[in-house]
């Protein structure tokens, strides 16, 4: 790269406001005359009703509707929310319902809305509001769900296999028959919620004589929430806008539209007037998205030397009851599992079934922890099994930085060959194990054990897919005003987005970050997008403004050359202006040109250059990118109590050219604080009846400042060759290799008590359970 | 999540806050409201009437007269923290506050609230049981007083009258120089613990131990105090092997078990816990370097 | 109809006079009815700290707060930190520039409680700072960020304070 003209550690644009309470989020938007809503939930995992009984919460003062089913399907075009993606091979019970007519399949499942004055008198007469359960058996494990004889997630299914599919490649029988040595066991990975601070929440506005519906809702894809608007109401897209105010954290939890947005918009289309819904704690545990329940059956066929000759098994993948966004999550886990580590041979037949719990969907990271986790597992098992240091099976195992680019035998979902096609998994690693006092790690953990002291460390590698396509929309345009500003199909959800696309623009552009206005998704200005999730924004929507800047940049020379009769290349960009490189006395302002573009008579253009200051990209990635990291994490346990304390945590992450720094830092800081849930503290506990036995923050363990170390991080760079812009995604680098080295880096410590780990997350009383169980066993 | 319908009543003192709550039926008493609030929000609790008890002066107090501390019932956990009195003669409660919540529930909750909310695993009901504590009960009836063994009448649940109000907790200090230790697991800082121990000692002057206290927290419906590991203690040279001996009578206890732990982790983790703080207790009292 | 009380509170040092829902919390109060939206709710159980505001000079949550029950009370919210200005508290600035936040959705509680208790420990090691901090939830940041920033701010506060410097000497803002 050559010098940049702005400091990459550009200070973030989004701060001020949000640091002074004048950040907007949807729950701050009060429109006159606005209603609220409040859902009648299932407390049931499975039941059947034949009526709901609204009359009591009907006679409450204040209370303006209660809709059910019926209400529904005379309003709306379809009784389901509309598919993401249509498999034909799915049972036809797999979408959820907007609102479901006489059976309810998981505990939190709405069955009615209420709309009245608050949301206080809303919760009142939900309580009011009677439905005749039936229940059912319901199905809470995703293993017994694919058993024969199991009961039914729903009443009329003939099972509870959404679908199943194998991934495979290589001969994998002919590796495990010449196998030296053969090891299986036997892994989970448990569900847990995405938990941005603030929760979903949507306002919508119909106002009939416009016949015009607005939505402001907090979501990761404002698009599809148009698109849903659109079908289901049966109007045109002019008659839709989708506003996207500031969003309080997504981490997957916002990336679908739910039934709770669609009965908010059909409120406010029926009763004439603005309906407001806020998810609540409850409502986030009870029926926002969940991810990474899964259970493993692996095994692995290694060499002497701990060099993997294959890898096969069996993938259970808890689906929850209805499916939100087709196969993602078990493909995903399914392809991650070789990662950074050349497996010759692989075959995973992956289970996919339904359980009667709330729907799972990608939470970052999207099935790639839980590949990683089996990954780093068998790595740690082949070392245990053959005495070997986990580090050293590691580094025989990793694909050299010679080897990339580096064709996977594999397809990616799209189903293109899937190719490495930058990065350096060895170099990322060896800088990692260096940067962490790895070699130095025996001594002191010698020293450590001397005192009563048991330390451990792990290390874990990773790829994450990043940068899918097709595509987001940027328009750079320059007013009559002179000012730049970027509109962008972006979502942005706390990540920097604003700022580091305002970099971006400012590089082509050579006007300061500050001055350009960056405006994320409002349909009526960026109709065409996709949305913020799978670590894309920066290689779509960054790429699409980078070509959007640099032709809106070119026809500022080309006009500014046009009017002083020169050369283009004569012509230099700065300031807010283009002007004559020797004599820049002679310049056009951004705000001329606006004006000369903007076809203002008299002033002269080329008369092949398009109207308007102003220009918009669709950058299309012609593949996925991906980012590769080392993370090193050394952890004390004290084996009486079971507890884990992560002394010092290490990351060495290559996400490609990065536009600022500090905003990859924070996404990696974050995702590690995400992983370190994941291996030690999130747990969504459901008993036999499908009842979630934890719905409050009191229980559901977040990390909290004093879990999380300080993450000591290492950026490589090494530019995708995929985009102009040289960048990799980052969003969920950070989570992935977490759970995976934690673990390692928790049995470590306990060696001597020769404990093996085979779940996350490991609880306290867990690892004091499994250290009595060693102790029995030994 | 949002609070049911109900009356709300601020009484200006102890009297009013008594004639109101002798008139209803359904009524709940509200106090710092750290955990009345939540149970609110989340409508496990549906009263018709609310009695505030923030503006009643005369119950928010912390005073030494007679050899006994009392402590008003409405004194704020965060005043507990930073009092003189609470200091120099009973700094256990200081050491135990630090695990309750966060600064901002500090902040507003109260040691009359915490002994009545009564979780099972609260510092506080946990120290008092500790010291012996009295509580003070009052009622339009009159006033009366339990011993803190006798308050837990079962799981969250105070041996008082719907009528009666906890006007304050009293009791004597340990001597001067006593050892004393609070020490808790929670799987994060301010969480709720899943075993807690108080414990404090005595020395007589030849070191041994001549008087001890180890109160569980977290194990059964209420605070448990362990005479066996008191027994134990008492007499002992307060070494290693007699502390140990006296924190493995914490495996016998019939621990509770829920859907995160089982009885036996608690088991393990009291008799740890107990072992920890009586080497940290004892090491105080004999002015050692204590570590946990 | 339900049961409803007239209040006087001062937010900001802006006195408002209200009539209030009894049920109403305070984090309602100030968000709906005095419309100060910087106040946000997060959990409404009193677990993630981001309704978090000043009571009294007081770290409060105000989900676990009754409106009325502040009747009298002086509030203080993230809306009041700034200088008449406009120009940053030190502690906003910190939060800028340390990365402090990212969605900025648990900012406002986190900088109420730093507000005070930096006031009572204005020198704490990080592992103090982070001890203060664990009543507030970030889900974006894993508080490296939060803690430098108030570590940061810290040590500014408390230049200052110190004797030799002009008072209100503010850091301005961005």
């Amino acid at each position: 790269m050559t010098a940049r003209l702005f400091e990459p550690r550009y200070g973030r644009l989004e701060d001020l406001a949000l640091l002074t309470g004048k950040g907007r989020y949807v729950d701050d938007i009060h429109l006159p005359g606005m209603l609220e809503v409040a859902f009648v939930r299932s407390p049931h995992g499975h039941a059947t009703f034949s009526s709901i009984d609204t009359s009591a919460a009907l006679a409450l003062p204040g209370v303006h509707a209660v809709y059910t089913y019926a209400d529904v399907v005379r309003t709306l075009t379809s009784d389901h929310i509309p598919p993401d993606q249509v498999v034909d091979s799915f049972p036809a019970t797999t979408w959820p319902y907007i609102l479901p007519a006489d059976e309810v399949c998981f505990v939190g499942e709405a069955v009615a809305a209420v709309v009245a004055e608050s949301r206080y008198i809303a919760e009142d007469a939900a309580a009011l509001v009677v439905v005749d359960y039936e229940p059912l058996p319901a199905v809470p494990n995703c293993r017994a769900a694919a058993e024969a004889g199991s009961p039914t997630v729903h009443r009329h299914a003939v099972d509870n296999i959404v679908t199943r599919f194998t991934v495979d490649y290589g001969d994998v029988e002919m590796a495990f028959a010449d196998a030296q040595h053969v090891f299986g066991f036997s892994l989970k990975q448990h569900r847990g919620g995405a938990h941005s601070i603030e929760g979903r929440g949507v306002v919508a506005n119909y106002d009939p004589h416009a016949h015009q519906l607005t939505i402001w809702t907090s979501t990761q894809t404002a698009h599809k929430s148009r698109d849903a608007a659109v079908e289901l109401f049966d109007m045109d897209e002019s008659r839709v806008r989708v506003i996207v105010p500031d969003v309080g954290g997504g981490f997957g939890g916002k990336n679908t539209v739910y039934p709770e947005e669609v009965m908010t918009n059909m409120a406010s289309r029926l009763l004439g007037r603005p309906v407001k819904w806020i998810e609540d704690r409850r409502e986030h545990f009870l029926a926002a998205v969940q991810e990474r329940d899964q259970e493993w059956d692996v095994e692995v066929a290694a060499d002497g030397d701990g060099r993997i000759q294959g890898v096969r098994g069996t993938i259970y993948h808890d689906q929850g009851a209805y499916t939100l966004l087709g196969l993602h999550v078990p493909h995903n886990a399914a392809i991650a599992v070789p990662g950074p580590y050349h497996v010759p041979n692989y075959c995973v037949d992956v289970v996919v079934t339904e359980t009667n719990k709330v729907g799972t969907i990608p939470v970052r990271g999207a099935g790639y922890p839980e590949g990683n986790f089996t990954i780093e597992r068998i790595l740690d098992r082949i070392a245990r099994e053959l005495g070997l240091d986990r580090a050293e099976v590691r580094r025989r195992n990793l694909i050299p930085g010679s080897a990339i680019p580096y064709e996977m035998p594999m397809k990616t979902r799209e189903g293109t060959p899937m190719i490495y096609e930058s990065g350096d998994f060895t170099h990322c690693f060896e800088t990692a194990l260096e940067a962490s006092g790895h070699a130095g790690f025996a001594e002191r953990q010698a020293a450590a054990r001397a005192e009563g002291r048991f330390i451990g460390i792990g290390v874990a590698n990773m790829v994450k897919v990043t940068g899918r396509g097709p595509f987001e929309t940027a328009t750079v345009r320059v007013g009559r005003s002179g000012k730049v500003v970027v509109y962008t199909s972006a979502m942005a959800m706390g990540q920097g987005t604003k700022t580091g696309l305002a970099q971006i623009c400012a590089e082509q552009l050579g006007i300061e970050p500050n001055l350009i206005t960056v405006v994320t998704v409002d349909t009526a200005s960026s109709p065409i997008g996709i949305g913020a999730y799978g670590s894309r924004n920066t290689v779509n929507a960054g790429n699409s403004v980078h070509l959007a800047a640099g032709q809106v940049r070119d026809k500022a020379i080309r006009v500014a050359a046009h009017t002083f009769g020169v050369d283009a290349d004569a012509i230099e960009i700065g300031g807010g202006e283009a002007r004559l490189k020797d004599d820049p006395s002679k310049s056009l302002s951004f705000k001329d040109i606006a004006k000369a573009l903007g076809a203002a008579k008299g002033l002269p253009i080329p008369k092949d250059m398009d109207i308007g200051f102003e220009a918009t990209a669709r950058f299309r990635p012609p593949d996925v990118t991906y980012s590769n990291a080392t993370h090193v994490v050394e952890v004390e346990v004290d084996p009486e109590i079971g507890a884990v304390t992560l002394l010092r945590y290490v990351v060495v992450n290559d996400s490609g050219v990065l536009i600022n720094p500090t905003l990859v830092e924070g996404q990696l800081q974050g995702g590690v604080a995400h992983g370190i849930g994941n291996a030690l503290y999130e747990w969504m506990g459901y008993d036999e009846n499908a009842q979630p036995v934890i719905t409050n923050f009191a229980e559901y363990l977040l990390p909290s400042s004093t879990a999380v170390p300080n993450i000591e991080i290492t950026h490589v760079e090494t530019p995708s060759t995929l985009n102009p812009l040289g960048v990799k995604g980052a969003g969920e680098s950070g989570v992935i290799a977490v759970a995976g080295a934690v673990v390692s880096a928790v049995e470590n410590a306990l060696e001597p008590f020769g404990v093996w780990i085979s779940e996350a997350p490991i609880a306290p009383a867990r690892i004091v359970e499994l250290i009595e169980e060693a102790k029995t066993d030994g | 999540m949002k609070p049911p319908p109900f009356d709300y009543h601020d009484p200006r003192s102890l009297d009013d806050a008594l004639d109101l709550l002798a008139g209803k039926e359904n009524a709940k008493l509200l106090a710092g409201g750290q955990s009345m609030m939540p149970m609110l929000n989340m409508r496990f609790v549906q009263p018709d009437d609310i009695i505030d008890l923030n503006r009643i002066p005369e119950l928010s107090s912390i005073t030494e007269d007679g050899g006994r501390v009392r402590i008003g019932a409405m004194t704020r956990q965060y005043m507990l923290e930073r009092s003189p009195v609470i200091r120099d003669r009973c700094p256990i409660i200081i050491e135990a506050l630090r695990y309750v919540g966060h600064i901002q529930t500090r902040n507003r909750g109260t040691i009359g609230g915490s002994l009545c909310h009564l979780d099972p695993s609260a510092e506080l009901p946990t120290v008092a049981q500790g010291l012996d504590a009295t509580v003070h009960v009052s009622s339009k009836r009159g006033a009366r007083t339990l011993a803190m063994t006798e308050f837990p009448a079962f799981y969250m649940t105070p041996a008082i009258e719907p009528d009666e109000i906890v006007t304050a907790v009293e009791f004597e200090p340990w001597p001067d120089g006593h050892g004393y230790a609070f020490l808790e697991f929670a799987r994060r800082h301010g969480d709720f613990a899943i075993v807690g121990v108080a414990v404090m000692v005595a020395l007589a002057s030849d070191g041994s131990v001549s008087r001890a206290s180890v109160t569980l927290g977290g194990v059964g419906s209420g605070p448990l105090r362990c005479s066996a590991a008191e027994k134990i203690a008492i007499g002992s040279d307060g070494g290693d092997a007699a502390m140990r001996e006296a924190a493995e009578t914490c495996r016998d206890i019939d621990a509770m078990e829920d859907v995160h732990v089982s009885a036996a982790y608690r088991c393990q983790l009291a008799a740890t816990l107990t072992r920890r703080a009586l080497r940290m207790a004892y090491d105080r009292a004999a002015n050692r370097e204590a570590v946990a | 109809m339900t049961d409803q009380r007239t209040i006087a509170v001062t937010v900001n040092g802006v006195r408002h006079d209200l009539e209030v829902e009894t049920r109403l919390t305070l984090a309602d109060c100030l968000r709906h009815q005095i419309g100060l939206t910087g106040t946000h709710v997060g959990c409404e159980h009193g677990v993630c700290g981001a309704c978090t505001v000043l009571v009294d000079g007081q770290a409060v949550r105000s989900c676990l707060m009754l409106a009325v029950q502040s009747d009298g009370a002086m509030i203080t919210t993230v809306e009041g930190m700034a200088g008449e200005d406009g120009s940053l508290h030190p502690l906003q600035q910190a939060f800028h520039e340390n990365h402090g936040l990212q969605c900025g959705f648990c900012t406002p509680g986190v900088l109420m409680t730093l507000m005070e208790y930096l006031q009572h420990n204005p020198a704490p090691t990080e592992a103090e700072v982070r001890e203060a901090l664990s009543g507030n939830l970030c889900r974006c940041t894993g508080y490296q960020g939060i803690v430098a920033a108030a570590l940061d701010a810290a040590g500014h506060m408390r230049q200052d304070r110190s004797p030799d410097r002009v008072q209100g000497n503010k850091v301005s803002g961005s």
